[in-house]
């Protein structure tokens, strides 16, 4: 690794960071049921790994997912629950 | 006859830094620099100095707007003094260890309690472990020559560390002197445009000042620490370059003023040097062997260089106008320690003179000499007055 | 996992990016997450240090896409002043935004000073502070954002003791004492609200300063689940008002559905003292004077 000149680092580099490790009990599962597209998960998701174009094609990128929950909670038509950790891929 | 005009040296400084075309300008006034800064906004406001000048609160936020500016690819310069200089002080580490290469000019002031406006260089001493490198001017010509300089040096990409030129205040931006600026085509032709190494800009887009963790800060600090070592030959080699088209002698390491066969040299910072001169010129004519080694880069401190020169005298008479309380006389110690464990070393005595403004005379200088030449003096105070009580010491 | 959406997982359109460390359910995160993507890429990010740089900027891992500087922790708007000085002299600032960004440890307390120096200057710089209420970096220490009666660190409630004993210092107000062209009040509960005021006021020339209310779970003892919901709270108690003040005219988003200030503070660690046991009930009506206070003077109620 090299340490440049104050430190000056390149963007992106956070992606080598795996947070999705940071899991303990729960992560977010997309029923891919009633889901409007409405996109408001992806946009109140801290980590921005909650991606999807249109109706129920939403997901959240477990490398990076910290399973915080914030998702499940402000989806409008409840589409996104809670499974323990070990579950059915989202 | 003297070529260039009679001019005072806060206007000479800012002619100065006007010619070397820096884009963004900040400053905080402070006396005495106060009338550098009041120069420039002349200049600025008489069209004669293209820049943006920024009239901040303070100077922390003097220093972090040309931080800022310097950071976005730009050539900058502020100004300061004493309290002027600590106040900025967190910001002043910071630059040199995010290695821009800012220029600033401090006028040398004492530092409070007591407040005193007046001239010594406790402020730039104080500073010595910043990170930037630091050069010294005896007279107004000098301190504009080493502001071309400093930027030639800050701005090489070996280098990329912030200087600060530091001018005795009062004595040098107060004062009238005859001094010879080159014009706008030679500097062009000598300080070609800045480029930056690393810039923010949206078409590269880069992350600056990241935080390092215990394993990779202390590598981050030794590359400076490395990289002001090898300054060293670089300073030199601007001094020579400056001389070879200028035509002039300045900046430099140090020079040197009859110091090859002299058997006691003393070595001064800055103005009080030319004094010293004077005394010197004066005791050879009464038979001494003595000279004066006038230091012009402090930092990096040039200690093999300095070896060289001093090694062969058998009194070093260290002057200096600044005092690390609880501690001794600054430049002293570090001139001890470019001698520790070398053979036969010179006596290095310590004196402090002239702080807070008191006149660095003549008859000072003669007494430090004088003593020097008979005994090892750790540290003494020069011409302190014994007609006070001092509460707390005699009283 | 349809193919069409792999295709779209294009993190670089992330201009705060996966794999940053804070907290999970951080408001401050999704709040900065959302200012960038409003912002676009060209933009240059000023931050103060605290909780967003330290998580965001850990060496050589950045999370972000933008050009972004951290020099201290009180210099912010100074060293923004100075990026936005350069930008002008190469002509670049008419297309080159200038962000400058902190908690409220550094906008309201320690860069006050550089923050009312370059409001008054006139530099064309947004100055977004993300405010959850304490320093949060250093371990939940009391500012002079953090509202009457939290518990802090360093001003925690005891046998003595209510907690933070003084409101919260109005910086809205004293942003747009300065006659700056556009101050406002945004919520992370709100995502579109704040992203049309962060798109709102990159559009304005001039200083501006927009306020984001973000919860803390960790220093608010929220769950992080929860984050958007207590946000929306604060705003439906009238404590936070979604104000803008354009040119010195003041707007105000009418409470959604209002609820009594008990409905945020119960469920925050930081207030339990006020709730436990039979309850501090003169305290609790003095915290919903000041929601009454704003709900009047903002006039945030619908008629």
């Amino acid at each position: 690794m090299k340490i440049t000149l104050g430190t000056v680092t390149k963007p992106g580099g956070s992606r080598a960071n795996k947070t999705g490790a940071w899991r303990t009990s729960v992560k977010p599962r997309f029923l891919q049921k009633n889901c409007i597209g409405c996109d408001v998960c992806a946009l109140s998701c801290p980590e921005g790994c909650i991606f999807g174009t249109g109706q129920r094609t939403y997901y959240a990128n477990e490398d990076f997912c910290k399973g915080c929950g914030i998702c499940a909670n402000v989806c409008p038509v409840h589409d996104i629950e809670m499974i323990p950790e070990g579950g059915e891929d989202a | 006859m003297l070529k260039g005009k009679m001019i005072q040296g806060c206007r000479a400084i800012a002619e100065a830094v006007t010619l070397c075309r820096p884009r963004v300008i900040s400053a905080y006034p402070i006396t005495p620099q106060t009338l550098i800064v009041e120069e420039l906004a002349s200049m600025v406001a008489e069209g004669e100095l293209d820049t943006e000048f920024i009239n901040v609160e303070g100077e922390h936020s003097a220093a972090s707007l040309v931080l800022g500016a310097s950071a976005t690819g730009v050539r900058v310069f502020t100004a300061t003094s004493s309290q002027g200089l600590l106040y900025m002080a967190e910001v002043v580490f910071n630059i040199a260890g995010m290695r821009l290469p800012v220029v600033m000019v401090n006028a040398n002031r004492s530092l409070s309690a007591p407040l005193n406006i007046w001239n010594d260089q406790q402020d730039s001493i104080s500073m010595r472990d910043s990170g930037w490198i630091q050069l010294y001017a005896e007279n107004n010509q000098e301190a504009c020559d080493l502001v071309f300089q400093a930027y030639r040096i800050a701005e090489d990409h070996r280098v990329m560390l912030p200087v600060m030129v530091c001018v005795d205040g009062f004595v040098l931006p107060h004062a009238f002197e005859v001094v010879d600026l080159p014009s706008q085509k030679e500097i062009d032709a000598y300080l070609p445009p800045y480029q930056p190494i690393y810039k923010l800009d949206p078409d590269d887009p880069l992350t600056m000042g990241a935080f390092a963790e215990p394993d990779k800060y202390m590598e981050a600090r030794y590359m400076i620490q490395r990289t002001m070592e090898a300054s060293v030959p670089i300073i030199e080699e601007v001094g020579r370059e400056f001389k070879r088209a200028f035509g002039r002698a300045a900046g430099g390491l140090f020079e040197k003023y009859r110091v090859d066969d002299a058997s006691t040299v003393v070595v001064a910072l800055g103005s009080m040097a030319g004094t010293t001169k004077d005394v010197v010129d004066d005791l050879r004519n009464k038979g001494q062997k003595v000279g004066v080694l006038r230091l012009i880069t402090y930092r990096p401190l040039p200690q093999e260089a300095l070896y060289e020169a001093l090694k062969g005298a058998q009194n070093i008479v260290v002057i200096e106008k600044a005092l690390s309380l609880g501690g001794s006389a600054p430049l002293a110690v570090e001139l001890r320690s470019v001698f520790h464990g070398r053979p036969a070393p010179p006596r290095i005595s310590g004196f402090v003179i002239g702080l807070g403004g008191r006149d660095v005379t003549v008859d000072d200088l003669k007494y430090a000499i004088e003593k020097a030449q008979q005994q090892l003096v750790d540290m003494e105070f020069i011409g302190l007055r014994t007609d006070l009580e001092l509460e707390g010491v005699n009283a | 996992m349809p193919e069409l959406v792999k295709e779209r997982d294009k993190f670089a359109d992330h201009l705060l990016c996966s794999g940053h460390t804070a907290c999970p359910g951080c408001g401050q995160a999704l709040a900065a997450r959302l200012v960038v993507r409003a912002a676009g890429r060209n933009v240059i990010i000023v931050n103060s240090t605290g909780c967003l740089e330290i998580f965001t900027s850990k060496y050589p891992e950045s999370a972000w896409e933008v050009p972004w500087l951290h020099s201290l922790f009180q210099n912010t708007a100074a060293v923004a002043s100075g990026v936005e000085a350069a930008l002008k002299v190469i002509g670049r600032l008419d297309k080159v935004r200038v962000i400058a960004q902190g908690g409220d440890g550094s906008t309201f307390d320690i860069g006050f000073g550089a923050i009312s120096g370059m409001f008054e200057r006139g530099h064309d710089i947004l100055y977004v502070c993300y405010d959850n209420e304490a320093y949060m970096n250093t371990g939940i220490q009391r500012s002079g954002s953090t509202p009457t009666f939290a518990r802090t660190t360093t001003s925690p409630p005891g046998k003595v003791s209510l907690g933070n004993l003084r409101p919260k210092k109005d910086l809205p107000q004293i942003a747009a004492a300065h006659g700056i062209p556009y101050v406002a009040i945004a919520s992370v509960g709100y995502p579109m609200d704040l992203d049309r005021k962060i798109r709102k006021a990159l559009s304005i020339r001039g200083p501006k300063y927009v306020q984001i209310h973000v919860p803390c779970p960790l220093g608010w003892g929220t769950e992080p689940s929860k984050t958007i919901d207590y946000a929306r709270l604060a705003v439906n108690t009238g404590l936070c008002p979604l104000i803008e003040i354009e040119d010195g005219v003041k707007t105000a988003i009418k409470i959604p559905a209002r609820v009594p200030v008990e409905e945020y503070l119960k469920g925050q660690t930081r207030f339990r003292h006020l709730l436990e046991g039979t309850g501090r009930k003169e305290e609790i009506a003095e915290i919903q004077r000041m929601a009454d206070r704003n709900i009047e003077v903002y006039d945030l109620i619908a008629k």
